[in-house]
């Protein structure tokens, strides 16, 4: 309970206390200080749901799924908050930002991760759609924070895309609220994904089926499926570097977490139906198509933050691929890879803010002599994205690999499609990266102050998880899995 | 279905819904900006009307509170802030150019069409006319999404981003007498912030591009890429 409530509150807390302060310096160590607390508190509670099942609290409902990506944010939240200390008093101190965008900016970080941890906890889906809506709001102006006009362009798509798109999953919500009212005694509670699980072979399966479509095109355009990914590449490449880390890391995937809890949902509705699997076909169609429209466009990238945040649409488009072809193996290798995702893309876009910085610019023409400059940023970079292209013996060729092997047992001919996919993605990495950290480094070129440690616990973890997966996270998966796809491996 | 075979009260939030529907197309044709602000107004007005009328017919008293917030917020509170901005950006005289306004109107007709077509399912269900509001408040949301597409103006997007609250709203008091007490009021704040966010927005926008037409936004597209 109190750790519940820690984990919630301290982030709004945060945001009101960073909101006041002025001086850079604390408001710095204080964020850090906040999210180390939140990390704490989560990590009590997720003691406190692995060892009891799951906890429910007035209106929330805590279970093996969302604890652990609340533990993920709370721990992508902290790594960034160090990253950000240093990194955004340097853009401070060369004029680009006044103090008051500082206090806006820390203020709405923690905002940011309030709306992130509400979304996951709630029980309510009304509640989980204003908070998805609120993280829109609150990082918006994170966006637009350095106020150049291609930084205002971007805000604004972001701002219009991600309105349409959470509008119609609001249309869709309400859908499954009247399909709901239809068999539920207590109409109120129509609204909560506890009791709408215990009564989802009631809901009517025409109704279903078409709030879904609305609820993935919604929750997806968060999620960066093509075709509504216009704002993703855009936001990512023009906001300030930690603001790209935690969309990219955390963000996409709260959206993601939504568009599965649908999709279970709708499943328990059709189960007696002609078309059982139509939601999971449908995830699979547009997962396969961001995974290759993002791995295409990757290619033709100028500017390095585009060029992460479409292998971002393409690992978010693998993993819609993954849950949407159902099974435990699949599932479990969807989750696995949300994780590594997440730790390899914000250590990957932290890397990219310091290598941003010491060329000057984010052009990928002119990032060149990593290396020589600073090694640490230039070997950071390219085991990052080594770890991201899939290369052994790093988290994300286990996941990549198992689901591979899911997609050989039930869709043999669409493993060619995702392997030459993931060839691709590599080569187009390579080409542009390894200019970037080898050869000789622009005259005048010199290192700049980098706090490495994110980067390196993050790709620590992530390699760890590609050696060997502890006991008890391969446990708490399969847990998750056995509540996702109602078998465990 | 006849409609004369409804009792009184659904025949009013029928014609009503249809009135909402109504100011959609008024909105979307729309080339005065104020005139556009004073559409929505209405449309506001028309969403809070049908709310009252089902809070009255179904006896839910929490219903009275929503209508209430929304006559205050989408036809006064909002419409206000937009004419100040309107005022102080010096757009009061300004009128947009649509290029083919029929195409413009007879799309939003298809669109109409489509809306009932994708909730003929609902009307299976054989609950009376709720197929007919969801279908209405299906087409008041694509017509404010026709309208962000299809319009220049920054604040005729807004327009249109509004209108889809509104028609999302009219969904959920129509087919579900309302979402609890708690969602509504947080989509409410929500909705206040996005517009609080976007006035900040008109400023940055018209600091940077100096004027709100979003075909100037066009820095950041893909084929600059190329070049």
């Amino acid at each position: 309970m109190i750790a519940f409530w820690l984990v919630l509150l301290l982030p709004v807390a945060g945001s009101m206390l960073l909101a006041l302060t002025s001086s850079l310096v604390v408001s710095g160590w204080l964020n850090v200080f906040f999210c180390a607390l939140e990390f704490l508190a989560s990590l009590w509670l997720a003691v406190l749901v692995h060892a009891g099942g799951s906890l429910a609290v007035a209106g929330f409902q805590i279970d093996a799924f969302n604890v652990y990506l609340i533990m993920l944010t709370t721990f992508v939240g902290l790594t960034t908050a160090i990253f950000s200390r240093p990194y955004m008093k340097d853009v401070c101190e060369q004029g680009r930002l006044t103090r008051q965008r500082m206090r806006l900016y820390h203020a709405m970080f923690q905002m940011f991760l309030f709306t992130m941890l509400l979304a996951l906890a709630s029980d309510n889906l009304g509640i989980l759609w204003v908070a998805v809506e609120g993280a829109t709001l609150a990082t918006v102006l994170l966006v637009s924070l350095y106020r150049t006009p291609e930084s205002i362009e971007a805000a604004w798509k972001y701002f219009i895309l991600c309105g349409v798109g959470i509008a119609l999953a609001l249309f869709g919500t309400v859908l499954v609220y009247f399909a709901a009212q239809q068999v539920l005694p207590d109409a109120e509670a129509g609204l909560s994904w506890r009791v709408l699980y215990q009564h989802a072979g009631e809901l009517d399966p025409r109704v279903m089926s078409i709030a879904f479509v609305f609820l993935l095109v919604g929750y997806g355009t968060k999620v960066g499926l093509v075709p509504m990914h216009f704002w993703l590449p855009d936001a990512h490449s023009e906001g300030p570097t930690p603001v790209s880390a935690v969309l990219s890391g955390l963000l996409l995937n709260v959206a993601l977490y939504a568009v599965v809890r649908f999709k279970m949902l709708v499943d328990g509705s059709l189960h007696s139906t002609d078309m059982p699997a139509m939601a999971g076909m449908l995830m699979m169609g547009f997962g396969l198509l961001s995974f290759m429209v993002a791995v295409l466009s990757l290619q033709r990238q100028r500017d390095i933050k585009r060029m992460f945040s479409y292998s971002s649409i393409e690992h978010m488009g693998l993993m819609t691929f993954a849950f949407g072809m159902g099974g435990p193996l699949a599932t479990f290798a969807g989750l696995l890879h949300m994780l590594v995702h997440s730790l390899t893309k914000s250590a990957i876009f932290v890397t990219v803010g310091h290598a941003s910085h010491i060329a000057g610019t984010q052009r990928i023409e002119h990032i060149r002599g990593l290396i020589r400059t600073q090694p640490g940023v230039g070997w950071g970079l390219l085991i990052g994205v080594a770890a991201i292209a899939g290369f052994p013996p790093f988290g994300v060729f286990t996941s990549e690999f198992l689901i591979l092997s899911a997609t050989i047992q039930s869709w043999p001919w669409l493993t060619v499609l995702l392997l030459s996919g993931l060839g691709i993605a590599f080569a187009g990495l390579f080409r542009n990266v390894q200019p970037m950290v080898y050869g000789a480094a622009p005259e005048g070129q010199s290192a700049v102050s980098a706090n490495m440690l994110p980067v390196l616990v993050h790709l620590l973890a992530v390699l760890w998880l590609g050696l060997a997966i502890p006991a008890v996270l391969y446990g708490w998966l399969n847990e998750v899995t056995l509540l996702i796809a109602g078998e465990g491996l | 279905m006849n409609m004369s075979h409804l009792p009184l009260l659904q025949q009013g939030i029928a014609v009503l819904a249809a009135l909402v529907l109504f100011t959609s197309f008024a909105l979307l044709a729309q080339t005065r900006l104020t005139s556009a602000i004073h559409s929505f107004a209405w449309q506001g007005a028309g969403v809070a009307l049908v709310t009252a009328l089902v809070a009255y017919s179904s006896h839910t008293s929490h219903l009275y509170l929503s209508a209430a917030l929304t006559l205050g917020l989408k036809s006064l509170l909002i419409p206000w802030m937009l004419h100040r901005l309107v005022r102080q950006l010096n757009m009061e005289r300004l009128v947009e150019n649509i290029a083919h306004p029929a195409v413009l109107l007879l799309t939003g007709a298809a669109l109409v069409i489509f809306s009932y077509w994708v909730s003929l399912p609902i009307e299976k269900l054989g609950l009376g006319d709720t197929r007919n509001i969801v279908a209405i408040s299906l087409s008041v949301v694509l017509l404010g999404l026709w309208m962000m597409v299809s319009r220049r103006q920054v604040i005729a997007q807004v327009l249109g981003f509004m209108s889809m609250e509104n028609g999302l709203f009219l969904a959920a008091v129509a087919s579900t007498r309302g979402m609890p007490l708690v969602v509504e009021l947080g989509v409410a704040f929500d909705v206040l912030v996005a517009a609080v966010l976007f006035g900040i927005f008109f400023f940055h926008i018209s600091e940077s591009i100096e004027s709100l037409d979003v075909d100037r936004l066009n820095r950041l597209s893909e084929r600059e890429e190329h070049s």
